[in-house]
């Protein structure tokens, strides 16, 4: 799933300083997964920026709403009766939420609360670590099921650089060495010698390398 | 067993049924400090729930301090259902506590002048 963080509360609040009136929208998809910005975080940030208003005694209405997903069109329609009636509009989705709004409200003052970071899953209930970055061209099945893409700090194709050290990485002991990871897999598996295959070089056109990208499936299309 | 009178309660089968938004909607709602009173830890009949409500209450303590409010006004204490004494001690000691912050920060200006 996307991985989002919301912002820091300061930076949310210069956001909103001059409105009396805002919408906040929450988005039950990947952002509720990663409870940065479903129904309950909507709850819990619009009760902060209250507080936070009261204490400068500069009140603000706050209306709290969440969507099915912010990133289809028909989701969005659903705000189209009340959309204007605010000051601004603050979404709490990953960041194509507030791209959607924005674009299908065009006189709305649409900001974004949380921070998109990367796709990737649990680790345990409350860590979430990166582990795609959206190549367009996956090859994991030939690194043993792992993506150097992702996981390796300098996206390496051939195998480990120096920084590799207890099976960590050298930029954070937090992070694995997802080359050690590779390499013991495909030892304990014996077949180490997948590595030894040469690949053509990777075609990074399919990556965001290659400019923003889309899909089109004809057969979807009405 | 005397204890302030200041004080509202609710109860919950466990405070891991007491939420982030709990806490932040009583101090919307004018209280000047709330504190979560659950079993020891360790002695939680649902194994982890008073362990929750800890992390929620630092949670919360932590907004506090993004809006430069006493991080003291909101609270964890732990103590056993059997200790009725404790009990009253820890709301007068919060009491005490949050009277020495004064009013809270976030009272509306109807309700601080009345």
């Amino acid at each position: 799933m996307i991985i989002a963080e919301r912002k820091p509360i300061e930076e949310i609040l210069e956001m909103v300083r001059a409105f009396k009136k805002i919408l906040i929208v929450g988005c039950k998809g990947c952002v509720t997964v990663c409870n940065a910005g479903g129904r309950k975080e909507v709850g819990i940030l619009a009760s902060i920026i209250r507080l936070a208003r009261e204490k400068d005694q500069n009140p603000i209405d706050i209306t709290e709403e969440t969507l099915e997903r912010q990133c289809d069109p028909e989701y969005i329609e659903q705000l189209a009766d009340t959309a204007n009636d605010y000051d601004a509009i603050l979404s709490m989705a990953c960041s194509v939420g507030p791209q959607f709004i924005g674009a299908r409200f065009p006189e709305a003052r649409v900001f974004p609360a949380l921070n998109t970071e990367f796709m990737g899953g649990a680790l345990e209930h409350g860590v979430w670590a990166e582990f795609c970055q959206g190549c367009g061209d996956c090859k994991i099945h030939l690194f043993g099921g792992f993506c150097p893409i992702a996981r390796c700090s300098k996206s390496l194709l051939n195998g480990p650089c120096g920084g590799s050290s207890g099976g960590k990485c050298e930029i954070s002991k937090d992070v694995d060495c997802v080359w050690h990871l590779i390499v013991e897999k495909l030892m304990n598996d014996g077949k180490l010698d997948q590595l030894t295959q040469v690949k053509p070089i990777k075609n990074w056109s399919t990556s965001r390398d290659g400019g923003p990208r889309k899909v089109v499936r004809e057969d979807l299309k009405l | 067993m005397q204890y302030p009178t200041n004080i509202e309660i609710i109860r919950v089968p466990c405070t891991g049924r007491v939420d982030i938004l709990h806490l932040l909607k009583a101090l919307e709602d004018g209280a000047d400090g709330v504190y979560v009173v659950g079993c020891e830890e360790g002695d939680c009949h649902y194994l982890t729930g008073n362990l929750k409500a800890r992390k929620r209450v630092e949670y919360v303590k932590k907004v506090l301090e993004d809006l430069a409010v006493e991080q003291e006004r909101v609270a964890m204490y732990n103590l056993s259902a059997a200790q009725g004494p404790r009990f009253a001690e820890v709301a007068r000691e919060f009491t005490d506590i949050v009277k020495g912050l004064g009013p809270s920060p976030f009272r509306k200006p109807a309700a601080k002048a009345a």
